[in-house]
Parts: structure tokens; sequence; C-alpha cells
């Protein structure tokens, strides 16, 4: 390994520009005439739009034009779509709703745009977005799946029947109930999954512009997959060919799900900028940012779990019901059901498994993949439970889990997963001693002679990450293939460019992917320089989420670097006078084995490009091309234990604790990748504490729709992290990796309500465990002690 | 509309806006100095932190008259020519960033709060100060690391300079 290679604990390369504001981000774009957005958005959770006035508006200084959904429609521009389709169990296909991205006659959830206006300035623009007046027709609200799905409740999409999507199933029905039947104890739970909102830093943003002479569209966006973006703004939404249209997403500031989707507001921008004819920014407020971007979670489920008389599982029984929002979001359908219901076996050997999982549509948010997206579901059902059961049956939840681990691999779950690699003893091993867990008992008394509960919390987690294998998630419903492409250009120079479809917004691709390349080619990560998120400059790509752009998108690169060595190997064997199968690559060289010649990369890329000695046949140029399809999923797993103090008085809960092992595979920078579990961790630990939205009932509004409501993990929420790393090689991919960026946010959550619960001695605690609900949990549980 | 003039980041700028411009805008919009971000509507998550006149302010909450005659800094003042401050050094070093948007308020409110304390910061004093700041790629961890190692540094090269 050279020193900036796989393995090194490498500053980022990004970094220099964030740390001195040179960052350059959507809304930091401005563009000669351009002219500011502002939204009309809906007041109502559901509301039939009677009439739309713009005459007082249109009078205000500075506005250019107000823009409707009547008139969207009008010249053409498609509904929005849900990319992956799901059949029910009868057979018949996910009832989608139409979504325009302005409503034309119906608005079904709070913050739905009806209208813009163009102006010359944000504030003018705002104005004016007041000043227009809307005739609404109040219709009644549901935010709830279980209001939506009863008798009578409010109709919702005219496609849809009684707000049912579609009633979903896997597994073996048959034998889950005979185990269940059979078993020689059953655990059942009830839980709910809160709803949270991603809140990536940067909010969404959109400057569009179209050039008529070329009829020709750029957009600069927060996406997370600027050319999946194209396609489907090309392709459904009808605004312009791809070859004419060019979606750049420069610098991100966070996504972690929410910037996959294209959203109403780049659709509308895109086509108020050729309608107006100027430029258009569009910049959401954080309230907009509450009420519009695509929520995560938000799931009710019932579970059970049985038991033979030797305490191994038989059956597993989950009956869960998914609240989509008021439409379907781009992957919306996939997540409860593909990343979900598949990872109900968890590092467990289950010999059968049956879900039956139902999405609903609400007067809520839509609601689609965020950090860990069905996963972070599966796991907190499979961990709770699994730890429930533990306190049943008088076992260690420890030890209860590893009599069930998964030991032999491949292991093929009853849920279409194939686990190729890993060893769950081996991280649970290294939490344990990390956290000192036999020294548990002696903090916990040690606590309670200070009055304070002490509770410790387990949580084994798996994850199906390098999303995905095209022709397997073709064959489930998916709209698209989940490979991903990559262009290794040596310049004559010898410097490296490498285009890639992945995106970084946050994860240090300039620096990890430049690591991949030093490794390969021995040169310095200087010379390298990471191109992304322009559909002019890289060809085509599936950008980044699902922990993906390691094993996905690093495979693709080092096929390409493996096409860029072989052919530099043979100019260099050519020049040099000796066999090709003699040629190493050595500390940014190509050396003759056994003997002193070489040549620089330099040399060979300078020889590749005068061409003026090339073996016979041979096209000039060093530049090369691969597109990675991944043959499985990878499952990167681990073991996360947590131990918390309540303060009985204040019921306010401190983490004293917290070790995460995880197990990735092989890993390029240890520093990122512990930075990627810190983070998931805190979004994990904010849903299990702080984090949760909060629909009133009634009118459907959305009463946590600031970060004064939402509470957002703040520093003094979290205590400092021990993570660490045990190692099982993905024989996956050609780097043996299996990915990090969501495991934190999956594995936490169960740990830190395992450890909640047994500090109070109750089950009966929901997410997010605030501090009211702890401190009342708390006083009836002194209650007794009390009395005593 | 109103005419407004301050020394930011060692220049004076005049500018002519409306009165209720706040001063964030007027540094991103105004000025074009775009590393003062704006991350919510309620001064809650401090991607807009500033230094006027020494002092860390959240820019959003202020209007750009208010800060009239006043020395403003801004991220891109901080470093001096390519020597980065050592705030901005220790959160390359520590990783205290991966997205970068919340990272320039942080890195202002850090200086500042390493100017009131000097040395004395431990990692709990250094949470709670960081209340008005919220990141949400880096759990703090990070963060908490590099503000303390840029406080042990600037703390240990006062106490050299002064004996």
């Amino acid at each position: 390994m050279g020193v900036d290679g796989i393995g090194a604990r490498v500053p980022r390369k990004e970094d220099k520009r964030f740390i001195t504001g040179k960052g350059r981000y959507t809304d930091d774009m401005t563009l000669p005439r351009m002219g500011f957005v502002a939204f009309v958005r809906s007041p109502y959770a559901h509301a039939k739009i009677q009439n739309i006035d713009a005459s007082a508006a249109m009078e205000m200084p500075g506005v250019d034009a107000v823009l409707r959904g009547d008139e969207l429609v009008a010249d053409g521009i498609g509904n929005l779509i849900c990319g992956w389709m799901i059949h029910s169990k009868d057979g018949t296909p996910m009832k989608m709703g139409a979504w325009s991205a302005l409503a034309t006659d119906t608005v079904r959830f709070v913050g739905q745009a009806v209208a813009m206006v163009v102006a010359d300035t944000y504030a003018q623009a705002r104005d004016a977005a007041e000043a227009v007046m809307v005739d609404w027709e109040e219709l009644p609200a549901v935010t709830t799946t279980a209001e939506a799905l009863a008798p009578g409740a409010p109709q919702i999409h005219p496609e849809c029947a009684g707000n049912l999507i579609y009633d979903w199933e896997i597994g073996d029905q048959a034998a889950t109930d005979a185990a269940i039947e059979n078993a020689a104890h059953v655990t059942k739970i009830d839980i709910t999954n809160n709803r949270l909102v991603p809140n990536p830093m940067e909010p969404r943003a959109a400057v569009a512009d179209y050039d008529g002479a070329e009829e020709h569209f750029t957009l600069w966006t927060t996406s997370q997959n600027p050319h999946t973006a194209r396609l489907v703004l090309s392709a459904f939404y009808n605004i312009a060919p791809e070859h004419k249209l060019r979606v750049i997403a420069p610098d991100v500031g966070g996504g972690f799900g929410s910037k996959i989707y294209v959203y109403p507001e780049e659709v509308a921008c895109l086509w108020a900028a050729k309608k107006v004819g100027r430029p258009v920014k569009w910049v959401s407020d954080r309230t907009e940012a509450f009420l519009t971007d695509a929520h995560g979670r938000d799931h009710t489920t019932t579970a059970e779990l049985a038991f033979d008389a030797d305490n191994r599982i038989t059956g597993f029984r989950v009956n869960t019901t998914a609240n989509l929002g008021a439409y379907m979001s781009l992957f919306s359908s996939a997540v409860p059901t593909y990343l979900y219901a598949t990872l109900l076996s968890g590092q467990y050997a289950m010999p059968a498994i049956y879900a039956n999982v139902k999405t609903v549509y609400t007067n809520t948010t839509p609601v689609d993949a965020y950090r860990g997206a069905g996963r972070p579901e599966a796991t907190y059902v499979v961990e709770r439970i699994m730890e429930v059961a533990a306190r049943e049956l008088g076992l260690d939840p420890i030890e209860l889990r590893r009599k069930n681990f998964v030991t032999e691999f491949p292991h093929q779950t009853p849920v279409i997963m194939c686990y190729d690699a890993g060893d769950y003893d081996a991280s649970v091993r290294a939490a344990q001693d990390a956290i000192d867990y036999a020294g548990f008992p002696a903090r916990k008394a040690e606590a309670a002679s200070r009055g304070k509960l002490r509770g410790i919390g387990v949580s084994c987690y798996i994850e199906a990450c390098g999303i995905a294998p095209s022709k397997a998630v073709g064959s489930l419903g998916a709209g698209v293939g989940l490979w991903e492409s990559a262009e290794v250009r040596v310049n004559p120079v010898g410097t490296i460019e490498v285009l890639t479809g992945s995106h970084s917004h946050g994860q240090g691709h300039e620096t990890t992917f430049a690591q991949l390349v030093a490794e390969r080619l021995g040169v310095g990560i200087d010379t390298v320089q990471i191109v992304h998120g322009d559909t002019d400059k890289v060809q085509f790509g599936m950008g980044t989420y699902g922990s993906r752009s390691g094993a996905v998108g690093m495979s693709a690169i080092s096929k390409a670097l493996d096409k860029v060595e072989a052919k530099a190997k043979k100019i260099a064997a050519h020049l040099m006078e000796a066999a090709e199968t003699d040629i190493v690559v050595e500390g940014g060289a190509f050396k003759v084995a056994g003997t002193d010649k070489q040549l620089s990369m330099t040399e060979v890329a300078l020889a590749a490009y005068t061409a003026h000695n090339l073996p016979d046949g041979m096209e000039p140029g060093l530049k090369e091309g691969a597109f990675y399809d991944p043959t499985n999923f990878t499952f990167p797993a681990g073991c996360y234990i947590c131990e918390v103090e309540i303060d009985p008085d204040t019921g306010k809960t401190e983490v004293v604790n917290f070790v995460a092992a995880d197990d990735f595979g092989r890993i390029i920078n240890p520093m990122i990748v512990e930075g990627q579990v810190h983070g998931g961790l805190a979004q994990g630990i904010g849903q299990a504490l702080l984090e949760g939205c909060v629909y009133d009932a009634d009118s459907g509004q959305l009463t946590t729709a600031s970060f004064q409501d939402y509470c957002m993990p703040r520093a003094d929420d979290l205590p400092s992290f021990k993570v660490m790393t045990t190692e099982t090689i993905c024989p996956g991919n050609p780097l043996g990796i299996k990915g990090c960026g969501e495991a934190g946010a999956i594995g936490s959550p169960p740990a830190l309500i395992n450890a909640l619960t047994d500090a109070l001695g109750t089950e009966d605690l929901s997410m997010p465990a605030t501090a009211e609900k702890v401190w009342r949990l708390a006083q009836a549980a002194r209650a007794p002690m009390a009395a005593e | 509309m109103a005419t407004v003039s301050m020394t930011v980041n060692g220049k004076t700028v005049t500018g002519e806006i409306e009165g209720r411009t706040l001063l964030s805008h007027f540094l991103r919009e105004g000025l074009g100095l775009t590393g003062t971000h704006i991350g919510c509507d309620t001064s809650q998550c401090g991607a807009c932190v500033v230094h006027v006149d020494g002092k860390a302010v959240k820019s959003c909450t202020m209007l750009a008259a208010q800060a009239d005659g006043c020395t403003v800094t801004t991220i891109e003042g901080l470093a001096r020519g390519d020597q980065l401050h050592p705030v901005q050094a220790a959160f390359r070093e520590h990783h205290g960033l991966q997205c970068g948007f919340c990272t320039p308020g942080m890195i202002m409110a850090a200086v500042d709060m390493i100017e009131r304390h000097g040395g004395k910061l431990d990692e709990a004093t250094i949470r709670h100060e960081l209340e008005g700041n919220i990141c949400r790629c880096t759990g703090y961890h990070n963060i908490v690391k590099a503000i303390k190692a840029a406080a042990d540094e600037m703390s240990g090269s006062v106490a050299t300079a002064a004996e």
C-alpha cells in the first residue's frame, strides 16, 4: 500500500473549499437576468381548488409571472411517478394516484404547491405569493394509516379505492403459521416506527435555465443522482429529450435519501424557465423542507416470533402497515417491501418467515427512503422482539442472539436475500469487550446509589447494501438498473481524471476514490481528480444511495483501472522491449521485473498520446470506461451496545456509553468510515430519543415544521462514540467492500430503546423516547420502591 | 432603500438595500460571499454565523442595516492567504466536516468559543456551546474533537507567545 492507498487515514481532498467558504452549492449559482421563484402552497391537508386569482399579485413590484397547474398540464408536462412497480398478493398492480407538479384541482397535503411566482428578487416573489388568492373548499383529511383504512374514510385518490395502495406479501405463510402454532414460546410485539424528516442542512434548491436557440435546458439541483433526474425529467415529465437537458448537482449539502427524488419544484422551475424566458432560482426555506422533502419511516407493525424448547427460532410472522403520504414518491413503493421485509431474518437462522405489508395513502407529506430505508424498520422490529423474547425467556439477550446467529455462509434466508459472508459473533465480542458488558451490573448498582436508572441495550443489525444487481431488482419491479459506471482518463502528462456516476454529498468520494487510484497505479492522490455530478461530463450513472458508492461505484472504477493498467503495460512493454507479463506497476512507474528498467506514468501516458511508437494496431490515448453490475447485494452487519442513564426526576436520558462494532468488509479510508458511522448513529439516536413528526389529527397540519418544533440532535444530546470494525471480506465485488453509509442509523434505534426499557423495566415505550415519556415511566417504575 | 457601509473581511463595502435585508442576504447576494449559508428560518441551525465586531452572530438574525459601520468577518476572511486558521486546519485534520454546509458557521462559532474560553475548553463545554449549531452529517463527534484540538493548540501558542 502506498501512503495514500487503500486503508490509509487520508485527510479529505475536498475539505479545503468547504473550510474556506468556497464550496459551490446550488443556491450559490447566479445567472444573468435570473428571476426568483416562490411557490403558493396549500394551507390545507385536503381541499379542492375552486379558483386562483393572481391579479393582485401580478400588480406587485418586480413580478414577472404567476403560473398555475392547468397551464403546466396544458404544456404537456407529465405527472410525477413512482418508479418501482409492486403487485398486491392478489396480482393487481399498485394503485398510483396522479401527481402534477402544480396541483390543478385538488391538494392532498399541507404545503403542496398550486402556483408559482417569478419575480426579480426573492423578497418580491415571496410577497407576491402571499397575495395570490386561492378559493379553497376544505375536505376531510386523514393523517394515520388506521384512519385512512377505516370504513368511510375520506378518499384521497380516485385511482385508489379505500386508500390501500397495495397489499403485498413475502415468505411462506403456511409454514410460518404452523411454526407459531407449534412453538414452545411465542413473543409478540406491537411496534411503531416514527415518521422522520431527513433534514440535510442544505435545503433543496433548483436553478433552471433555457436556451431557446439550442432548445436546451440546464438544471442545477440538489440531487444525489443527477443522471436519474435527467432520465425521469426527460422520459416521464416531458421537459426535453435527454440530449437537450443537462443536470448538474454541484456541491450538495447532505442528502440522506431525501435528495434522490425528482420533486415538483424542479419540474416546475424547468418549465417556468422556458415559459417566462429567463433563468429562475428556487431555494427551499426550512419550513418548506419540512413540508415537502420526502419523509422517512412511519410504519406500524405487529410481529410474532416463535421459539422451540431449545430457544431456537422456528418462525417469524410480521404484519406491517406503512404510510406513504399523499403521493407515491419515486422509490416509495420499494422501501416497505424489498428494502424492508427481505431483511426480517436479521442475523438469525429462521426456518420460516411470512410478512404482509400494506401501504396506505394519507393526507401527509410523501414518504420515501431516508437513511437506511426499510432496513432500520426491519432492524427495529427484529432487534426489539429479540430483546423482549430474551427477557420473557429469562435469558441474557446476547446469548439468545448468539444461539440463533447464522454461522455458515452463504446463507439463504426465506425472504430472498442470500448472505454471502459475515462473522456476527466477532462483532458481538468486540462490542462486549469495548463496553465492558460484564461490568454493567456494578455500574447499574452504582447509578442506583445516586438515584439514577441505568440500562443496557444490544442491537445486532444486518443490512443489504451495494444496491443492486440490475437483473434481480428488475424482476422485483424496479424501473431502472442499479449498476454504476466509471471512466478513467490518464492525461498526456500522467495526471488522472476519474469520471464517476456516483455522487458525493458529504461521503468524501473525491478522497476515497482517489485512494483507489493511488493504490492501483502508485500515484499520489493529488494527481487524481474525481469528476462527478454533471450529466455533460459523466456519460451516465445511477448516483449515491443505499451505501452503494463503494461496493458498486468503486468497483466500476476498479474495472476501468484494470483496462487502463492493461493498456499501459502493453505500451510500457513495447517501449522497454520487454514481455508484457514482466511489467509491474510500482510507485507510479512501470517496471520490468528483475531489472532496473522503468518508465514513469507520465512517460507511458505521453507515449500513448503522441502515438509515435505504439504496438502495431493499438489505438492512441489512455482512457477507459467500465460499467459494473453487482452480482449480489452486500451485507454489512454489526453489533451496537448502548448504555443509558435516566434521571427519574426529570426524565432526561443520557447516553453514557455507545459502542459500535461494524463489519463493512474492506475499508478504504478508516477516518471517513468512522465519520459515516458517527453521523448514522446521531440520526438513529435522534430517531430513538428526539425526533418525530406530529400531525394535528383534525386539521392535518404538520405541527413539527421547524427546528423549533422538531428536535434535531444537538452536540450536547450525544456522547462521543466508540466505533470499531471487524472484517470479513465481501466476496461479491472486486474490492471486498460492503458499504458503511447507513449502518449507524439502522442499528442504533433498537439499542437505545432496549437500553431504556431495560432501565425502566417496561416494554411500553415508543420512539421518540422523549423526556416526558421517560419521566412518566420512571415515576411508575419508582412507585413500588417508594411503597416498600 | 437604504445605504449601508461596513468593513467586511478587511474591505470597506457599501450597498443599497431594502430595509428588511438580513445581514446573511447582504453578504451572500450583495457581496457574493456565499460561504455564509442559510439552513433554517428560525435562527436554530447556525450555518450563517459570522463575526460582527469580534463576536459570533447569526447573520440571519440581524438586519444588514444593524451592521452599518461594523466590522464583519466571514468564513472567507478567516484564513490569512493560504495560511488556514487553526480551527479550519483542525476541522480538516480531524474530519470535522462531511457535506460542508454547516461548516462555515461551525468554524466561526468555534473561533469565537475558543477566544472566549481560551484553553479551558473541555468536551462538555464545547458540546454545550454548540447548541446553536446543527450538523446532520458528523454526529458532532469529530467537530468536538477538532475544536478541542484547536483550542489546545491556540492556547498553547498563546502561552508560548507570552513567555
